[in-house]
């Protein structure tokens, strides 16, 4: 079972929520944290014993001697990773989105396979029971779903093998690595807050989300705060609203100190492992009432 | 021509309802919302839109069924999974399809269209704190900072037309190309934050990304009485980093309360929050004024 | 600093003339007005292959520019990736080049007003 918990405002507390489920979780449970232009997951659960793996996208190496300028690459490159300017042929190896068509194009066999550094995975272990897979994006790298999609590769294989479920923080927002994120989910949890801005980018994201035809539901961060509009846009779209978390300044001064809310309070743990449940009956196919 | 771009990487602290607020104080100014993903500053300075327009980019590739011979090609060289069977002929999942071009150049029937992508749209609109630039990306799309590229292109044309000397930035959120571009040309960049784990993560690596840049920064701790320990810990980064705290906010429910009136948090009742916002605009004056660039021979359109 | 074996010059355009303002941009400029020092003939290149890019304008208006046979480039300013690809070809580049018409910017390189840059804006 996946689950993919998303958010179309950022901040909306998609990472708190994520932790949280996965503390309480009954079965064996993989935490991803494929929001890797920020990744915050490992701020809460603190996995130990880290292993880093870099992670690599093909790119061009050209190789001058066997090139004839012919420029075939450059033609078909849509990218500008490779430019031929009159006898001159460059590569830009951070322009490239490695789809390897230069190198099946080349007529001599000039161009051969090269890496750039996309980011890293790191991998470990915690509360000594819960893994985690964080996907982390260089620096000054400019596209996630590369990365995102050799997290994605990984997370599966492990998956599978070991017989978890799977709990995904998403990148916020709507775009493309939004839906790289949650394209493998059976159940998508959508985090929003009661304010303007928070239903407004909810909005979005269902817009996003619903083609994807999978079940979807919700969780009200900082209830109480602003207006009740998304809970009336919740129940007119059929959207179940599975818990609401309550807008407390004790529960924001845990998170700043990067704790878990289900250690907070007894109630908060009881109202996540409802959540945890109710996720599971709808993996299971199970409609609950909006 | 100035151009201050509000960034916070971490979602979350307060970056567009500042912004707002600034749009509100600033005289002379274009606003520009570069968070095409998920904008929201509209919802405050409730545009009037004058003009609109597509907003193409890159291509997409659609196979013509009644060219296809269904061989397969196209699928075998496709890097990104996006062509599948069916039917008996290969069809496009154009949410997977990169526009890199290959299979339209593999197919041996020349069965492959590559028109391009509509991916969004651009407004020129009105407010009543002025100009402004914004747009929304389609769902799904590829947020490439072309996007983004294009706003302050139309912000500055806007400006230069209008005579006016500042460009106020929402930008874009995250680490990656929407928001390297939204940096391009800041003469200040002023960095939202929250005394949060998150917050301190996010806020050390998007400092990396402007020094690499070497451009201008400043920070303003949100929320700050969240947690003094990590707003301690913002400060002595900063200090180590040399760069300056302009000021510090409270974690105060006037910022929604406002947002739900439809408001900068400087408008309307006077409220201890909004003049603590003005102070801060205040003080960011003199970092806006100085020349952004340190190397010679460089001039700034 | 103009050198003598310099013939061809671009320089970005908003229009096909030497009346034409100057376009700051380079890999998004609208065109090129290519001009031969000794004769003061004119050319135009359309730039709009740049404009439908994803990315990697620069590149291509550098790709553009090369093929008109200019060995220098008159502009407001050079991204890192499209000066990596003059610097490669040896095209001289001339930045800070704005609010005046092509033919102003045109007569000041001539006159020895300009400068080359030795490394490109963001």
């Amino acid at each position: 079972m996946i689950i993919a918990v998303a958010s179309g405002k950022g901040g909306t507390g998609k990472t708190t929520v994520t932790a949280a489920l996965a503390s309480v979780w009954k079965r064996p449970v993989l935490a991803v944290d494929l929001d890797v232009e920020e990744p915050n997951l490992h701020l809460f659960l603190r996995p130990e014993s880290v292993n880093t793996e870099p992670v690599y996208l093909e790119i061009p190496v050209v190789d001058k001697t066997l090139c004839q300028r012919c420029g075939a690459c450059a033609e078909l490159c849509q990218f500008k990773a490779i430019s031929l300017l009159g006898t001159t042929l460059l590569t830009f190896p951070e322009m490239c989105h490695g789809c390897g068509g230069c190198m099946r194009i080349c007529p001599n066999g000039a161009i051969q396979k090269g890496q750039r550094e996309l980011g890293a995975v790191e991998s470990g272990l915690s509360q000594g029971r819960i893994p985690c897979l964080t996907g982390r994006l260089r620096i000054g790298e400019a596209m996630s779903p590369p990365l995102m999609n050799q997290v994605r590769q990984r997370m599966r294989t492990k998956a599978q093998q070991e017989e978890l479920d799977i709990l995904i923080d998403a990148p916020p927002g709507v775009s493309c690595p939004a839906m790289t994120a949650v394209q493998d989910a059976d159940v998508i949890l959508l985090v929003t807050e009661p304010t303007p801005f928070g239903l407004h980018d909810f909005r979005l994201a269902i817009r996003a989300f619903q083609p994807l035809g999978k079940p979807m539901g919700v969780v009200i961060n900082r209830a109480g705060l602003g207006d009740d509009r998304v809970q009336t846009f919740c129940r007119e779209n059929g959207l179940p609203v599975l818990t609401e978390i309550p807008f407390r300044r004790d529960i924001a001064q845990h998170y700043a100190c990067g704790g878990v809310l289900t250690l907070l309070d007894a109630g908060l743990k009881a109202s996540f492992e409802e959540l945890a449940e109710s996720l599971e009956r709808m993996a299971q196919g199970e409609v609950p009432h909006a | 021509m100035r151009e201050m771009v509000v960034i916070s990487g971490k979602g979350g602290t307060g970056k567009t309802s500042l912004t707002a607020a600034f749009a509100h104080l600033a005289e002379r100014m274009v606003l520009c919302d570069l968070d095409v993903d998920a904008p929201d500053l509209h919802l405050i300075a409730e545009p009037t839109i004058q003009r609109s327009g597509p907003f193409l980019s890159g291509h997409v590739a659609e196979i013509d069924p009644a060219h296809c011979s269904g061989c397969g090609t196209c699928e075998a060289v496709c890097a990104y999974e996006a062509i599948h069977s069916h039917d008996g002929h290969f069809v496009v999942d154009p949410s997977h399809c990169e526009g890199c071009k290959v299979c339209v150049a593999f197919c041996p029937e020349q069965a492959i269209e590559f028109p391009d992508r509509l991916c969004g749209t651009w407004y020129e609109s009105k407010t009543r704190f002025g100009p402004m630039i914004h747009a929304q990306l389609d769902p799904g799309q590829e947020n490439s900072g072309k996007l983004v590229t294009l706003l302050k292109a139309k912000a500055r044309d806007r400006a230069t037309q209008l005579g006016l000397d500042l460009i106020l930035s929402d930008g874009a959120p995250g680490l990656g190309c929407p928001v390297i571009s939204s940096l391009s040309q800041a003469s200040l960049v002023l960095l939202v934050t929250e005394p949060t784990p998150s917050g301190l993560h996010d806020l050390e690596r998007v400092v990396s990304l402007c020094s690499n840049f070497r451009l201008r920064s400043a920070v303003l701790i949100n929320k700050a009485d969240l947690s003094l320990d990590y707003q301690a810990q913002i400060h002595a980064f900063c200090l180590g980093r040399g760069i300056p705290v302009v000021g510090h906010l409270p974690h105060d429910p006037e910022v929604t309360e406002a947002m739900v009136r439809g408001q900068a948090v400087t408008e309307g009742k006077a409220s201890s929050f909004g003049a603590q916002v003005r102070q801060i605009w205040a003080d960011l004056q003199p970092l806006l004024e100085i020349p952004s660039t340190p190397k010679s021979k460089e001039t700034r359109s | 600093m103009v050198i003598a074996s310099l013939t061809r010059i671009a320089v970005t355009s908003e229009g096909p003339t030497l009346s034409d303002p100057v376009d700051p941009r380079f890999g998004r400029a609208g065109g090129f007005v290519v001009v031969d020092l000794q004769s003061m003939a004119t050319t135009y290149v359309d730039n709009g292959s740049s404009q439908v890019l994803a990315q990697g304008a620069g590149i291509q208006a550098a790709e553009n520019l090369v093929k008109a046979g200019a060995q220098a480039l008159l502009t407001g300013h050079v991204g890192p990736k499209a000066w990596a690809a003059l610097e490669a070809v040896g095209v001289k580049v001339v930045q800070g080049v704005e609010s005046m018409t092509v033919g102003e910017a045109v007569a000041k390189f001539k006159a020895g007003q300009f400068a080359f840059s030795d490394a490109p804006s963001h």
